[in-house]
């Protein structure tokens, strides 16, 4: 948010149609294949009520009768990260995503596609279990003691809160990683282990070495960030922090984590 | 009990909660979920958890007072050992998520900071951010990862929970769908937690996620389960109108300070920015002196429909009023209510620290749900007290085990053995209305307190001799017959030219949304809910010949929604049911006809049961013993828009 006054919205034409191009795919290995469909769109529309609306008839522009098309969500307020998908060739909540800012116009188009970093299960819907992998991979958790009554935590200053706050709500959407040259498909699971972790997890790893308990794990969360797939695989190209929606530091976490992962491999190299 | 094992449905607060309180004891748990657990609809909280606190305490509050708080919020249905035992547990909860690592705001020497809520006159709710759910749900989700990394709990997430299990009287189990593959099949287990949220889909559109259908709830109810208050619907007050959801703005927006109005003068055309203050009608502040802007839900509702609906005073002449933060540090309102303002901005389009939101009501929360029941603890005094009053030394300390006995098998299960329901799928603790965070609390108090009363079951009762992996499969295969030929007919003849609209599942639900939406919200009457009943009875009529547009046997989504609406119409009439044979006025449930409460025939909890698809309601005595009924008013005063503007902001708020 700004902090001065709000500049109005692009005035948007009432009552038209905008034409959504979605990319389909029927299941993995099946080809991909394009269709249109034109939705009339109340004001404001997002994609998702447009999705719904041409769940509920799907009829392409060419008038064929056709499957509806799938895709995932879940909130319908930016916080679960479900809805992620390629919207005009850039990734993003579906969620979110205005119409009246998109296509003001009558007949203007949007085009939908899956994410392309993970493998799509059915048209807009893709498998991101890869990513809460990599969530594991670095052990991000602080390591209590179980859930017994033990007591308050630490204490924490406001600013460190606010630090950590916002590290703490990313919502594993996964657009850091669609956005990352760095960050490629793996469909075999063997491999993820070795493959780029990405920012995502990377930033993870900032947060819980951060916390007084959680960085009991620290040694072994740097021990795999120093590894193959680790932070030295990123290129420092950028892309993910500009496409976070929650504006999380990611430059700042990768760059956090590189000068961690510099002092963890001297003092390994002294302590043999 | 190396042998045993618990399903967990559901992956929200409460089923995440239960997840770790039962694997650090060292059973293994099959966690079921819709979506991946940290997407869960938890993550939608915004506002906060309540607990008790020091500062509070040195200020007169209590536990205790918390405890009376929440019955006075929930009008007295509610039966009142659980209560007081959840309101206990509070501050050891906060404590847990704190060494979790949650966020929560912190105070300028690094306390946790505290912020006002609806239904308290002291600040009892701990936040992180504007996103408390969202930090919640991930911690519990880290540490729910971290048993799963050593093999102690394992995930099934895109698998739907189709139908419990149910063996020599017990549920040993469940069968459930991949929502990928479409494969069918039953999971064993010596207990099954239900923890699948709400039913706000009923109502079409709501303040729930999109996948808070109450289906799951539905198929255990069809099952045998009991349903308690089903017609106790939550409808917030402060939503954000629009075309596929309506927002929720969290009541914190009022608690830092939020003002709600509308013009004097009806239809006013003039912006908000452009009516002085002699022109602006604050009326819950002049209705509610003592409380203002603050007061519960269900009231803040009723006033802001009575204004828009009966009084035709809303903004503009529309169904909306104002909630003002335009008087507060711009600064101020970011650090404090950053996301929630951020999500005003983002669907509104306007930044409400410079002009006031327009909102309105919403549905939002299930206070029925599966029916639970649970053993009373050691605090029975000889008589029911008085109301307490604010502030006033609490009559007990906080010890556990006064409200409910800490690992009795029953706690928080329903009434078929092995089947226990938590979180917000479990009708226990908020009687006729909730109070603001109240419900993060109950769902991880039921995860906590509840989980050990599972474990002692499968250790002491019927699975510690007989465990699930022994039975016999006869009971599996049948639920598995079950469910495959119920898709079997919904997917028969399924194809791309069915586009009928009166047997779309998509309009059915569409109806089902606006009809529930219309009758069984802000005010109810016989007449109404008559003529409910006879749509529903319609709607399912025309869904018995529902038909698909999409025959796929690989993640088929309009199959599985066109499977819910089926479940939700069951939910829907159980709803509608309960609201007509309340004849009485309590919490969020309004009679125009009934407009007393009636605490000789119904501080009772309505109680559905479902048999040979007929739906039942009777309605049986709660325990009150704890605090004797009062008349539950807020200290409400007459206000009318012509009166001149009183200044009564209500002291708490400042
Ligand atoms: C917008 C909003 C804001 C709120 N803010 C607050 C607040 O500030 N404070 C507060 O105390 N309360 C708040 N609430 C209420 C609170 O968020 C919910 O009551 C609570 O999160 C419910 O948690 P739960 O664990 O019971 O269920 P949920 O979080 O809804 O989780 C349900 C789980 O069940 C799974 N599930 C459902 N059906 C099936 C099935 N058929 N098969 C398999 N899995 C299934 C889902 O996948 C999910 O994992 C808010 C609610 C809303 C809507
Ligand atoms: S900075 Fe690193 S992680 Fe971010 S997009 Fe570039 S290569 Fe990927
Ligand atoms: S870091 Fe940002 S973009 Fe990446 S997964 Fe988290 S929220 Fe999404
Ligand atoms: S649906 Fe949750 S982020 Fe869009």
């Amino acid at each position: 948010m700004t902090a001065t006054a709000q500049t109005p919205r692009r005035t948007a034409t009432p009552d038209r149609t905008v034409t959504f191009r979605i990319k389909r795919c029927d299941g993995p290995g099946k080809p991909s294949y394009w269709q249109d469909f034109r939705v009339k769109v109340p004001k404001n529309s997002n994609v998702i009520s447009c999705l719904q609306q041409i769940a509920a008839e799907p009829v392409t522009a060419g008038g064929e009768r056709v499957t509806p098309v799938v895709w995932d969500s879940g909130c319908l307020e930016e916080v679960c990260g479900a809805c992620t998908m390629v919207i005009n060739g850039k990734v993003r909540q579906s969620c979110s995503c205005l119409i009246d800012d998109y296509a003001p116009a009558d007949g203007d188009v949007i085009t939908l596609e899956p994410m392309s970093k993970f493998p799509v299960v059915r048209d807009l819907w893709v498998d991101r279990s890869r990513l809460f992998h990599n969530l594991a991979r670095i052990k991000a958790w602080v390591p209590i003691d179980g859930t017994y009554d033990l007591g308050a935590g630490p204490k924490e200053t406001p600013a460190s809160q606010a630090t950590h706050y916002v590290l703490s709500t990313c919502m594993s959407c996964g657009c850091c990683l669609e956005a990352c040259p760095q960050f490629n498909l793996e469909e075999d699971r063997d491999q993820w282990d070795s493959s780029f972790i990405g920012a995502h997890a990377i930033s993870q790893a900032r947060l819980f070495n951060a916390h007084p308990t959680g960085s009991e794990l620290k040694p072994d969360r740097l021990d795999v960030l120093m590894g193959e797939g680790g932070v030295n695989d990123c290129g420092n190209a950028q892309n993910c922090v500009q496409v976070c929606p929650k504006h999380i530091p990611l430059t700042e976490s990768i760059a956090s984590i590189g000068r961690q992962v510099t002092l963890h491999a001297i003092s390994k190299f002294f302590r043999g | 009990m190396s042998q045993h094992r618990v399903i967990v449905v559901g992956g929200g607060l409460a089923g995440l909660a239960a997840a770790v309180r039962i694997a650090e004891a060292g059973t293994h748990v099959d966690l079921f979920s819709l979506v991946p657990v940290k997407r869960s609809h938890s993550v939608c909280a915004q506002g906060g958890i309540n607990a008790c606190n020091e500062v509070a305490r040195q200020q007169g509050y209590s536990e205790y007072e918390h405890f009376d708080e929440t019955i006075y919020g929930g009008d007295f249905l509610a039966d009142q050992h659980p209560v007081l035992e959840m309101a206990n547990w509070a501050p050891r909860i906060i404590d847990l998520l704190d060494r979790m690592g949650v966020p929560f705001n912190r105070t300028g020497e690094g306390n946790r900071d505290l912020r006002l809520f609806g239904g308290s006159l002291f600040k009892r709710t701990h936040f992180a951010g504007a996103t408390t759910g969202q930090q919640l749900i991930y911690a519990l989700d880290e540490q729910v990862r971290r048993y799963e990394s050593e093999g102690k709990v394992f995930k099934h997430e895109f698998q739907e929970f189709l139908w419990p299990v149910m063996e020599q009287g017990r549920c040993v189990g469940i069968v459930a769908q991949d929502m990928r593959t479409m494969h069918i099949r039953a999971f064993r287990a010596d207990a099954v937690i239900m923890a699948t949220g709400g039913c706000g889909l009923v109502f079409g559109k709501s303040t729930n996620s999109i996948i808070c259908t109450g289906a799951a709830a539905a198929r255990c109810f069809r099952a045998g389960a009991w349903y308690g208050n089903p017609e106790m619907i939550q409808v917030h007050p402060t939503a954000i109108p629009g075309a596929d959801k309506l927002r929720l703005m969290s009541e914190s927006a009022r608690g830092e300070g939020g003002r709600v109005w509308v013009p004097r003068k009806a239809k006013d055309p003039r912006a908000p920015k452009d009516i002085p203050e002699s022109e602006r009608w604050y009326f819950l502040e002049e209705k509610y002196p003592a409380y203002g802007n603050i007061v519960p839900r269900d009231i803040a509702t009723r006033e802001i429909f009575d204004v828009c609906v009966n009084q035709g005073m809303g903004v503009y002449g529309e169904n909306q009023v104002y909630l003002d933060l335009t008087h507060k540090d711009p600064e101020y309102l970011t650090r404090k209510l950053g996301g929630i303002l951020e999500i005003y901005e983002k669907f509104v389009g306007e930044d409400p620290r410079f002009t006031p939101m327009k909102i309105f009501p919403a549905v939002h929360y299930s206070m029925g749900g599966l029916w639970t029941t649970y053993t009373k603890g050691s605090y029975n005094p000889q008589t029911a007290l008085t109301k307490h009053k604010s502030g006033s030394p609490a009559p007990i300390d906080a010890k556990v085990g006064q409200g409910m006995q800490l690992g009795a098998v029953n706690n928080s299960m329903t009434n078929i053995p092995g089947l226990y329901a938590f979180g917000e799928v479990n009708f226990a603790y908020h009687g006729a209305n909730r109070l603001g965070a109240n419900a993060l609390l109950s769902c991880i108090f039921d995860g906590l307190f509840c989980g050990v009363s599972v474990l002692n079951f499968i250790r002491n009762e019927a699975p510690g001799k007989n465990p699930a992996v022994d039975l016999p499969a006869g009971a599996y295969d049948a639920v598995v017959q079950q469910e495959t030929a119920k898709m079997k007919h919904l997917l028969d003849g399924a194809k791309p030219a069915n586009q009928d609209a009166s047997t779309n599942p998509y309009m059915i639900g569409k109806e089902l949304g606006e009809e529930m939406t219309a009758a069984c919200t802000v005010v109810r009457t016989e007449a109404r809910l008559k003529q409910c009943l006879g749509k529903l009875a319609e709607l399912k009529d025309r869904y018995s010949r529902l038909r698909l547009a999409d025959g796929a046997s690989w993640t088929n989504q309009s199959f599985g929604y066109a499977r819910s609406v089926g479940d939700m119409l069951v939910l829907a009439e159980a709803i509608a049911l309960g609201a007509l044979e309340r004849r009485e006025s309590r919490g969020a449930h309004y009679r125009s006809d009934h407009t007393g409460r009636d605490d000789g025939n119904f501080m009772k909890t309505t109680l559905a049961r479902h048999a040979n698809g007929v739906t039942a309601v009777e309605f049986v005595p709660i325990d009150a013993s704890l605090i004797l009924p009062t008349a539950r008013t807020y200290g409400k005063k007459d206000s009318s828009p012509n009166a001149a503007a009183a200044p009564a902001m209500a002291s708490a708020a400042s």
